[in-house]
């Protein structure tokens, strides 16, 4: 005797994004947490050394914030005018900020007044950076020049005026403590080094650069500048290797995740696109709301913090391993009585005898109604559209869909009707919710006029329906449209005619 | 043409026995059943086949048991006799020739010597009236006895089995057609009749379907199209009867069946549901829900211990107490139809086809058994009629059975197809199929052909459609995931022209897609359509690769009678005829095709090989109609039949469905032979009821009866016969505890029963039943008796005087039996 078989639930395939590796990964963040700022955020970094502060310039002032604080842990106020670019030093002692006002100030990260100040500039100063070799500080201005400064001394070593415009972003070599890489307003990149009196590479951008960023080999260089992103191989002499234009605004800030795998740009079109390092295609994408002028990763990707136009500092942290097992074991079910009266960890001794109990299969609601033939119940049962599809699609196959969607009061019409306005026109189910449709209009053709609640319903129906079928045709039309297209770009190529290959 | 007489056509697999209600004997061992054109006897405790009764030459219409013997059976056919046979040892007594079609046959025991049968009017030749005679069985010593003393009994009957009954001691008879119901009375010769209207104004539909009366009271129910029951009382007047009604089927009530008491009446229809309605309360009733098929007969046991069901997918439910389900028999299902082709599952060699609705069965020719139903639609099947349910519409198999492909359909009046098709993967530890994938709409029409590539290296299935597209699917691999799943790989068309067939070569390099009237040939290694081939005019029926040596060939068929034969190397036309080929079928263990015509009402068959004009064997009026479905199954054995006619068989055989669902074979001499004498091996002792085991045992001791009876001197065997069973006996009663473990005495047992190799050369010249003997001791005698042996070598050499045969076997088994195997076993 074969048991009842419940009804079948078709998968439908999810549209829209696929699952991928990268998309669990970026997803797992949780809710961002917002800080309001004093004005526009313009620069975030990240202090190497544990517990990973960060350093957040807005405005006239630097805030220092912990991993998981909220408010700042320190600030810098000794400001006269907008600061910029507040950065710390490798080993985390030491942050350099440019201010609007030509200084260069150095800090102590536990102190409050600057430890030194750097006059020269003779604009505001944009960029600050750190050589690697700790004792030297790089700046970039408005003046059109980049300049070294030694620490100790708190001496001016050298100057380059090369660039032709604003400079606005910069960084220095890791790896050697002479080489640094200014982008400008004129377009250029330019690479220089601190043992020769000229730069040593120009990269032309043809847009204004907004941020550079040098791999951690350090053979490739990035550099935002425009709606572009493009890709430089400095081994091969600065040959421009990529250019990505996923952004439909200004690209203001870069940055790469942990493991150089991924590459992050910000934009000002309110986006952080997520780049595959291996063959550039977006991998992933984060939606901000507002434009975004700085973003930052911590270090193991553990936080991901974005500073905006409009003053507002979003930071999301990681989902640790025990929240999403918390997550999981959330949807577990209770135990069963007995295991609960037993110990949920029960473990049967070795002398124990097993009686083991033949599973009872539990039906879903629906499934018992089907099985009493209690058709128009069952109907009623089902909750989720999927499940409602199925369900009428069984009473269809059993050939009383009619009589379930017949004898109903308004309540109960107007729920159907609900379900169908908001279901109908799902591609998923429009084949059955069709023919449901239909069977009601002709149940119901006799009580129209009688509820002011289901006519509205229906009109609303009626109404869906043509924007819909309007829709259809509209579509049509385009594809009709492209595959002439498509036809007529198509390279004309020789068919052989079949007639001639024939041998009779 | 010649008509070779040594190939035979013969019936294979299960003829219906659901045909007519089975009879359980009154000891309740035993079943029988109508079955074609014999009578099949089946053990009620085991369900398996024990024997047949053969002799009708055309269908048995009825079996019941003999009212003045109860080990005796008559069957009525519609060959115009009556048998009698003593079914335990299938022997028949006695053939009594009425002259006439039965249609069924019914007896009482207040009428000794009498039986009654539905017979056509006499003067009516079309076979549209019936009538219930009485016809006295002569008593007289010959087993073939003409009875032609026919009395008349009722007028107008219907031919159905179920539509007369006995009443109470057989005093009465009611029998019922349309809206009629007539009672005869014996006693007064007289008859009444009750009529019903139709009701068709009110939506009931009064017809009868059935009747049966109580055994013990006047009372007569009758069953009705609409689904009611009425028990008639007070019948034996015309004006005052009485009858009340009893309403659950929502179908039509097909069958009834009072209990032998008459305390319970079992009604059974469409809705497979054995209701169990309580006489006395008749608002009580019992169900016994989910046996599977709609009920078509209901027979219950003479001590009411049994029941019985048939049912209309051609099994039979034997049902303990009314409540448990017992033994189920089944036959080969016969639906509405096999819209599968025949295939050849290539595991098991059983031949798969629809079953139950919404399954595939699992069939083996060689045992004519059903070895499992595999469910396929897995969806609640509704037993209610004029319902569109999913039909498994197509299968294939990949060429070792890995995997399963079916596609199922549902054809909506007036609305869109449903098609979805299902991958499924052979489960090792399981040893079924197991769902993989399912596509829903793999195509937006009718799938009309489907095929697995049966290239090794790849697992590539291909779909046509009346879409007018083919569809190639690949498993794509997913190395983290331990399963991968089936994908369209490549959509293929050519003008929007409609595919009707596809066949892959022998090596799966080639694909070929009939597109109505244009062969196309395509690489499926690159998706490059390679040449198109056509004949008009007609269209492409059916296309087929040659094989081995002709596997250069590329036959079609087409609907304007021809039969095309391509060379694909030269891609020009080898030879055509005019033939109606409707089915074309290739041999895939040799060159040999058959192709099956259809001409004026009957199908020829011809097998050939493409290279040669000839024609190996051809066979005219093969059958009426035309042939659905055939196909060539493996031999599990080969033949080894030189005969040049005959040698097309020796590899495979070939199974074909005639429309009337007959699965017909050819048979060849040699073949038949061998069924025979391995059918006498297996003659059965009925004294233990028939189970695999059985099997092993009886054979033993029957031809250990055998051989006592062929021995010269049989006192000093019958003095040693008993020990053996006793070993055996003393195995099987001796306490658990005590015996060794059941592996050690498995082995022992296993080994027991091969022949040692050296003891089987010695024992050529030997008697087979020699060989059983020696079967049953142990092998730790057997090295001694081999010294022996040796030892009595010598004398006979040098001719002394020689033993006769049979003394030196006795002297050999005085010396076996004296340490009974079992006793060397209990010492260890």
């Amino acid at each position: 005797m074969a048991s009842f078989k419940s009804t079948k639930i078709p998968i439908y395939p999810k549209l829209g994004e696929k699952v991928t590796p990268d998309t669990l990964y970026w997803k797992n963040y949780k809710a961002p947490v917002q800080i309001k700022e004093f004005g526009a955020v313009t620069s975030i970094d990240f202090s190497s050394l544990a517990p990973h502060n960060y350093a957040v310039t807005a405005s006239t002032r630097i805030h220092i914030y912990g991993p998981f604080s909220t408010e700042p842990v320190k600030t810098f106020t000794r400001f006269k005018d907008t600061a910029y670019s507040g950065k710390f030093r490798s080993d985390g002692q030491l942050l350099v900020a440019g201010c609007e006002d030509s200084m260069v100030r150095l800090f102590d990260v536990s102190g409050k007044v600057a430890l030194r100040v750097f006059k020269g500039h003779t604009k505001g100063v944009h960029v600050t950076d750190f050589t690697s070799d700790c004792y030297h500080i790089l700046t970039g201005s408005d003046d059109y020049t980049c300049r070294l400064w030694d620490i100790p001394n708190s001496t001016e070593l050298t100057s380059y005026k090369e660039h032709t415009d604003y400079i606005r972003c910069g960084i220095t070599s890791k790896l050697n403590r002479d080489i640094f890489i200014t982008g400008s307003y004129d377009h250029t990149l330019r690479m220089f080094d601190a043992r020769v009196e000229k730069s040593v590479m120009t990269m032309d951008h043809s847009q204004p650069v907004e941020s550079v960023l040098l791999y951690p080999s350090e053979g490739l260089l990035v550099s935002a500048g425009g709606r572009y992103v493009k890709v430089w191989d400095l081994l091969k002499g600065g040959q421009p290797l990529v250019s990505l234009k996923n952004h439909h605004k200004t690209v203001t800030c870069l940055s790469l995740s942990s493991n150089g795998q991924r590459l992050l740009s910000a934009s000002l079109d309110r986006h952080v696109k997520i780049y595959n390092t291996t063959n550039y295609k977006v991998v992933h994408n984060f939606d901000y709301a507002a434009s975004i002028l700085s973003l930052a990763l911590a270090p193991d990707d553990e936080s991901i913090v974005v500073g905006m136009t409009n003053g507002v500092l979003s930071i999301k942290h990681r989902k640790s391993p025990e929240e999403k097992r918390e997550m999981a074991g959330k949807q577990r079910m209770q135990p069963v009585y007995r295991i609960f009266v037993k110990g949920r960890n029960y473990v049967p001794k070795k002398d124990d005898f097993l009686v083991s109990k033949p599973v009872k299969s539990h039906l879903a609601k629906y499934d018992k109604q089907l099985k009493k033939f209690n058709i128009s119940k069952a109907l009623d049962t089902a909750l989720e559209p999927e499940i409602t599809v199925a369900v009428m699609k069984e009473l269809d196959r059993r050939g009383t869909l009619k009589n379930a969607l017949a004898g109903r009061d308004e309540q109960n019409l107007s729920q159907l009707l609900n379900f169908l306005i908001g279901n109908v026109v799902d591609p998923r189910f429009t084949p059955v919710l069709v023919t449901a449709t239909e069977m009601i209009l002709d149940i119901y053709q006799a009580v129209v006029g009688q509820s002011s609640v289901v006519d509205r319903q229906l009109v609303r129906l009626q109404e869906l329906v043509e924007r819909e079928v309007d829709y259809q045709q509209d579509l049509l039309e385009v594809l009709g449209m492209l595959d002439t297209l498509f036809a007529a770009s198509l390279p004309r190529k020789e068919v052989p005619c079949p007639g001639s290959k024939t041998v009779l | 043409m010649v008509e070779h007489a040594e190939i035979r056509m013969v019936h294979r697999g299960g003829s219906k026995i659901n045909f007519r209600e089975p009879v359980i004997t009154n000891d309740s061992r035993f079943l029988l059943c109508a079955a074609g054109e014999s009578v099949n006897v089946y053990s009620t405790s085991t369900e398996e086949y024990v024997h047949d009764l053969q002799g009708h030459t055309d269908l048995v219409t009825g079996v019941v048991l003999n009212p003045s013997n109860h080990l005796q059976v008559y069957s009525c056919s519609a060959d115009g006799t009556v048998r009698l046979w003593d079914f335990t040892d299938a022997i028949l007594i006695k053939t009594f020739i009425i002259g006439y079609p039965i249609y069924s046959i019914y007896v009482s025991e207040k009428h000794g010597g009498v039986v009654f049968l539905v017979v056509p009017m006499a003067d009516y030749k079309s076979s549209e009236l019936f009538q219930l005679v009485a016809v006295h069985l002569p008593h007289s010593g010959d087993q073939e006895v003409e009875a032609r003393e026919l009395s008349a009994v009722l007028c107008d009957v219907s031919p159905h089995a179920g539509a007369a009954s006995f009443g109470r001691e057989g005093e009465y008879i009611a029998s019922v057609k349309g809206l009629q119901l007539e009672v005869f009375f014996f006693k007064k010769q007289k008859s009444y009749r009750f009529s019903l209207k139709s009701g068709m104004k009110k939506g009931a539909k009064n017809a009868f379907t059935c009747v049966s009366c109580h055994p013990k009271e006047d009372c007569i129910a009758t069953g009705h199209e609409d689904g009611k029951i009425r028990m008639w009382r007070n019948f034996n007047q015309k004006k005052e009867y009485t009858y009340s009604t009893l309403h659950w089927h929502h179908g039509a009530v097909n069958t009834l069946c009072f209990t032998p008491e008459g305390t319970n009446l079992l009604s059974g229809g469409i809705e497979s549901v054995l209701v169990h309605w309580h006489y006395t309360q008749e608002n009580q009733k019992d169900f016994l829900p989910r046996l599977g098929a709609a009920i078509t007969h209901i027979a219950v046991s003479p001590d009411g211990s049994l029941f019985s069901t048939s049912h209309s997918d051609n099994k039979i439910t034997i049902i303990q107490s009314c409540v448990k389900v017992s033994a189920v028999i089944q036959g080969l299902v016969k639906g509405d139809g096999v819209w599968t082709n025949l295939i050849i599952d290539p595991r098991s060699k059983a031949l798969v086809l629809n079953g139950k609705p919404g399954h595939l069965q699992f069939y083996s020719l060689h045992r004519d058994k059903q070895l499992y139903n595999l469910e396929i639609v897995q969806q609640e099947y509704i037993h209610e009629e004029g319902l569109d349910q999913f039909e498994v519409v197509n299968a294939a198999f990949d060429a070792r059975g890995n995997w399963l492909a079916t596609v199922e359909e549902r054809r909506k009046k007036g609305a869109e197809l449903e098609i979805t098709l299902k991958l499924w993967a052979y489960d090792e530890l399981t040893q079924s199929f197991v769902l993989n994938t399912t596509v829903t709409a793999p195509h937006e029409d009718q799938i009309t052909a489907m095929f697995f590539s049966p290239s090794p290296e790849t697992t590539m299935l291909v779909t046509t459609s009346l879409d007018g597209h083919f569809k190639a699917w690949l498993l794509a691999d997913h190395s983290d995931a331990n399963e991968g799943f089936w994908a369209c790989d490549f959509v293929g068309g050519y003008h929007l022209l409609k595919p009707g067939c596809c066949s892959f070569s022998a090596d799966g390099s080639l694909l070929s897609v009939g597109f109505q009237e244009v062969v196309t040939v395509w690489s499926p290694a690159s998706w490059e359509l390679l040449t198109t081939l056509s004949q008009p005019p007609g269209a492409i029926r059916d296309l087929c690769f040659g094989r081995l040596s002709c596997s250069k060939y590329l036959l079609g068929a087409s609907t304007k009678n021809q039969l095309c034969c391509w060379n694909l190397l030269t891609c020009s036309l080898e030879w055509s005829t005019p033939m109606d080929v409707s089915l074309l079928q290739a041999d895939p263990l040799s060159e040999n095709m058959a192709a099956f015509c259809s001409q004026s009402g009957s199908s020829d068959l011809f097998v050939f090989k493409p290279s040669e004009p000839r024609p190996l064997y051809s066979q005219k009026a093969l059958c009426t109609g035309k042939v659905q479905h055939a196909v060539f199954a493996p031999r599990d054995q080969m033949l080894e039949s030189c005969e040049e006619r005959t040698q097309w068989l020796n590899r495979s055989q070939l199974y074909f469905f005639t429309q009337h669902m007959d699965l017909l074979t050819f048979s060849t001499k040699t073949e038949e032979d061998r069924l025979l004498a391995s059918s006498k091996q297996l003659m059965v002792d009925d004294s233990v009821a028939v189970t695999p085991f059985y099997l092993l045992l009886g054979k033993h001791r029957g031809q250990q009866l055998e051989k006592q009876e062929a021995l010269t001197n049989p006192m000093a065997e019958r003095t040693q016969l008993p020990q053996g069973s006793i070993a055996i006996k003393e195995l099987l009663h001796t306490p658990a505890h005590v015996l060794p473990s059941a592996s050690f005495l498995c082995a022992m047992f296993v080994r027991s029963l091969l022949i040692s190799s050296s003891s089987a050369r010695e024992e050529k010249e030997h008697e087979e039943g020699e060989r059983e003997k020696e079967e049953e001791d142990s092998e730790g005698e057997a090295d001694p008796r081999l010294g022996e042996s040796a030892a009595w070598g010598p004398p006979e050499e040098f001719g002394a005087p020689a033993l006769t045969k049979a003394q030196e076997r006795e002297l050999r088994k005085v010396k076996t039996f004296d340490h009974s195997w079992l006793s060397s076993l209990l010492d260890c």
